[in-house]
């Protein structure tokens, strides 16, 4: 018990368990699953499928955070890749072939890989401070993306980009698919390979992994194309949702929140160990409780308060601090007499 | 003083952490005006009585008692509101404030319209005036060499009004001068009736500056001895727990005759950067240990950073083996079988959160590459390997590796280096600020290895042991090489003496 109690992700775990058992209790419904026509739906399946983006974005950050870095320019970079693969798509002869819209995914991709690249040039080369470095691409995105789709907001009527997001796959959501995937393959990579080992370390102490002979430029570098690559494709995800590309709207604080998610998943912002199983959570987390203001019909004026509440709330539950002030009150009062206890206990023999 | 009086009675000091006994029952006492060193290995105590007295840890059994009546220190301000103030070895003030903030942080003189600036300098400039320091208290704390900072953070101490004065490890990053002047004021603080409780190493120190020495080993007290009635070796048996016949008989090793005749392993010729070292050359042959003697800041450690490339230096040649090699990072000094142990331990060298195992095969890794990773059977191998021939303790690979105490930590960087079994070996301060047993053990692997052909340079401010471990030793002073010694010809006054005077006057 004592052991899961120290799990470092046992406090998040607990916190996203309590989130939906809270809604069970006011709503039952919330935990019903239906099945139509061989597909799920119910809550729980609409917050696995509209997670999508902000996962695909944590894990980049995550990865980046590791470094002791941060990249704000995700919204921007889900903007302009969508704005890439739309235009592309609302050029074409035929929006509707499959080929068309994966030549335009790969596009629009691509181009956040190239725009990861720059950020990560930035910071890994030319040593910028992460937060300088990819605020400039934070500000400049959405004006790029303007420019590609010319100040307007694209629509396309595409029945496989609308498939991205809304489609289903053996009777779940596809975009589940495409972050169980996404999660899966950066697990493998990181703790498969040495990567993982060596971003901590990179993170914890640069100057004793540079004299280690750890080439912390190139896993630097990785870390940003990583985060710049998944924000593309969240961008896809997202455009493909409101079958539009929306300059302003798309990713909008969507660093904040993924940033937000990697902390609830336990990483620390100082950098070092990371942890993609806690950023899940952190990112199931935030998307369950959005899903409560819905499903409570908290009124658009309250709900950003509720969010910070319930978010507090959820911090605090987290906090080291916190541990040890309720053990203090459920336990009397102080440590004193208990380890005293336990050193007679075990000098006995 | 006649009857000194006891300032801090700590009588049964129990402290248990997760599987250890840190401290079991152990008495202390501090007495005012007294200089009272602190002996033991490391993992012996010390720095967990130190945190008990000050408030950092609670204690699970015994009794703290300052002036007379029976105290419990919740936190460190608990502690520092009784009068007892430290200064650890690194030092823990505002670099980015002035010398006069730092000095009266939180105890500026105040007038109806906030703090008094002018009031507050000048109360500055008194209390570092007491202590002999005559600075401009606007001027930056960073700006100030590590002496004067921890000289500093003395006068803050004062400032406090502190009746006990803890010296965790003052020394350890002075030179000879600089302690000197600590000595200074330690011996004013004593003369005003401060309880003073010195940490050290470095034996010379204790002796020169101590009344009273307590000794702990493995958490249980020693005993309580005056320093004048307690013979070094006494001492350092008392510490160790066995008689100290180990590092002399390593001393054979420098005796070893070194093949000159064929081409060096490592040949630097001319190797310089402005304003940091004057050109300075180097051979290391293999086989040879290569010591390099001079006071902090006379170059020695910036030598063996451009030999490794963690600095590029501007002039200059270096050949690995005969063929010229351009050593612009550290990677291209790995990749031809050149190690660096850097003096900072800490900063430079552990990856502190991460494991015992994982540090020791970082090295390895980094030369593989992310996508090479080592098997699990063979990084438990090797891991296994170099804890047992280091004697890493505890020898626990998962255990994280900042937990370990410095003189393990630093066998974990070694163990490092040598798993990736490097021709030379650079090692800048290996045992600086590590407990007898592990210096030894340490200095043995040391000559072991070179025995076995391995490459070394050797850098430390204990010339004894340079002298033991090298066949020649480099001299340098003021950023410039000043001669080679062949360490069979000279004994450390001698090497001290041409450190001093050699080429003087001839330096314009």
């Amino acid at each position: 018990m004592s052991n899961l109690l120290r799990h470092r992700l046992f406090w998040p775990a607990l916190s996203l368990v309590a989130l939906i058992a809270l809604n069970t209790a006011v709503r039952p419904r919330f935990i019903q699953i239906t099945v139509r026509d061989g597909e799920l739906y119910g809550a729980l399946i609409d917050i696995l499928r509209q997670c999508a983006p902000l996962m695909l974005v944590s894990l980049g950050m995550t990865l980046v955070i590791a470094t002791r870095g941060i990249d704000l320019s995700v919204g921007a970079v889900m903007a302009v890749s969508g704005a890439v693969a739309l235009t592309i798509i609302d050029g074409s002869a035929d929006p509707g072939s499959v080929g068309t819209v994966l030549v335009a995914i790969v596009c629009g991709v691509g181009v956040a890989l190239v725009l990861g690249v720059w950020n990560g040039f930035l910071v890994a080369v030319l040593k910028i401070q992460p937060i300088i470095a990819t605020l400039v691409l934070m500000l400049a995105g959405r004006g790029v993306a303007l420019l590609i789709t010319d100040g307007f907001i694209t629509t396309v009527n595409s029945k496989p980009l609308e498939f991205v997001a809304g489609g289903h796959l053996l009777g779940l959501p596809f975009a589940l698919f495409i972050w169980v995937a996404a999660t899966v393959a950066i697990a493998l990579a990181e703790r498969r390979t040495a990567l993982g080992m060596l971003t901590e370390a990179v993170g914890i102490n640069p100057e004793a992994s540079r004299l280690a002979g750890v080439r912390s430029r190139g896993i630097i570098l990785g870390a940003y194309v990583a985060s710049g690559t998944l924000a593309g494709v969240a961008g896809i995800i997202y455009s493909s949702n409101i079958r539009a590309a929306d300059a302003n709207a798309a990713g909008e604080l969507i660093e904040l929140y993924a940033i937000l998610a990697v902390v609830l998943g336990g990483t620390s912002l100082m950098g070092g160990k990371f942890s993609i199983a806690g950023t899940v959570i952190g990112v199931l987390i935030i998307q369950t409780l959005q899903s409560t203001i819905l499903f409570l019909g908290v009124s658009s004026a309250e709900s950003p308060v509720f969010f910070a509440v319930v978010v507090v709330i959820v911090v605090l539950i987290q906090s080291p601090r916190v541990h040890q002030a309720a053990r203090r009150l459920t336990r009397g009062r102080p440590s004193r007499p208990a380890p005293e206890l336990r050193t007679e206990a075990e000098v006995a023999p | 003083m006649t009857e000194s009086r006891t300032v801090v009675e700590m009588r049964g000091i129990t402290i248990r952490f997760p599987g250890v006994l840190a401290l079991d029952g152990v008495d202390f006492c501090l007495r005012a005006g007294e200089v009272h060193a602190l002996m033991g290995e490391n993992g012996a105590g010390k720095s967990t009585l130190i945190k008990a007295l000050t408030g950092v840890y609670g204690i699970d059994r015994g009794t703290i008692a300052v002036g007379g009546e029976e105290r419990v220190f919740g936190t460190a301000a608990d502690a520092q509101g009784a009068g007892i103030s430290t200064v650890y070895q690194e030092i823990n003030l505002c670099p980015n404030l002035s010398v006069g903030e730092n000095v009266m942080l939180g105890h500026e003189p105040r007038t109806l319209r906030g703090i008094d600036w002018r009031a507050t300098r000048r109360e500055a400039t008194r209390h570092l005036a007491s202590l002999g320091l005559h600075l401009d208290p606007q001027s930056l704390l960073a700006s100030h060499s590590i002496a004067v900072q921890q000289l500093v953070a003395i006068s803050r101490a004062m400032v406090l009004d502190a009746r006990v004065l803890i010296l965790d490890e003052p020394t350890s990053s002075l030179d000879r001068e600089e302690v000197d002047r600590l000595f200074t004021v330690v011996r004013g603080l004593r003369q005003q009736g401060v309880a003073i409780l010195f940490v050290s190493h470095f034996l010379d120190q204790v002796y020169e500056i101590s009344d009273r020495i307590t000794v702990l080993r493995n958490g249980k007290l020693v005993g309580e001895y005056l320093a004048d009635r307690l013979p070094r070796s006494d001492l350092v048996s008392k510490m160790i727990g066995r008689e100290l016949d180990e590092l002399e008989a390593i001393s054979a090793s420098a005796e070893r005759s070194i093949d000159r005749a064929a081409t060096p392993v490592l040949s630097a010729a001319g190797v310089g950067k402005k304003g940091v070292l004057h050109p300075a050359d180097l051979d290391v042959y293999r086989g040879e240990v290569v010591g390099i003697a001079g006071l902090l800041g006379s170059g020695r450690t910036e030598l063996v950073r451009l030999l490794y490339g963690a600095d590029r230096p501007d002039s200059g040649t270096i050949a690995v083996h005969g063929e010229p090699a351009r050593l612009s990072t550290p990677r291209h000094a790995i990749d031809r079988g050149i190690a660096f142990s850097s003096e900072n331990r800490r900063a430079e060298g552990l990856v502190p959160e991460l494991t015992v195992a994982e540090n020791i095969v970082l090295g390895i890794q980094a030369r593989r590459g992310w996508l090479r990773k080592l098997r699990r059977a063979e990084q438990e191998a090797v891991v296994s390997e170099h804890i047992r021939a280091l004697d890493v303790r505890p020898p626990d690979p998962n255990r994280v590796a900042g937990d370990l105490s410095g003189g393990n930590q630093q066998k974990v960087l070694l163990a490092r280096w040598l798993a990736t079994a490097p021709e030379l070996l650079i090692l800048d301060e290996p045992t600086r600020g590590i407990d007898v047993g592990a210096k030894a053990d340490i200095q043995r692997k040391v000559a072991e290895l070179a025995a076995r052909g391995l490459s070394v340079v050797f850098i430390s401010s204990e010339l004894e042991e340079v002298l033991r471990l090298a066949q020649r030793v480099v001299v340098m002073r003021d950023r410039r090489q000043i001669g080679v010694l062949d360490s069979s010809s000279v004994d450390v006054d001698g090497v001290i003496e041409y450190m001093a005077t050699e080429g003087e006057g001839s330096v314009a």
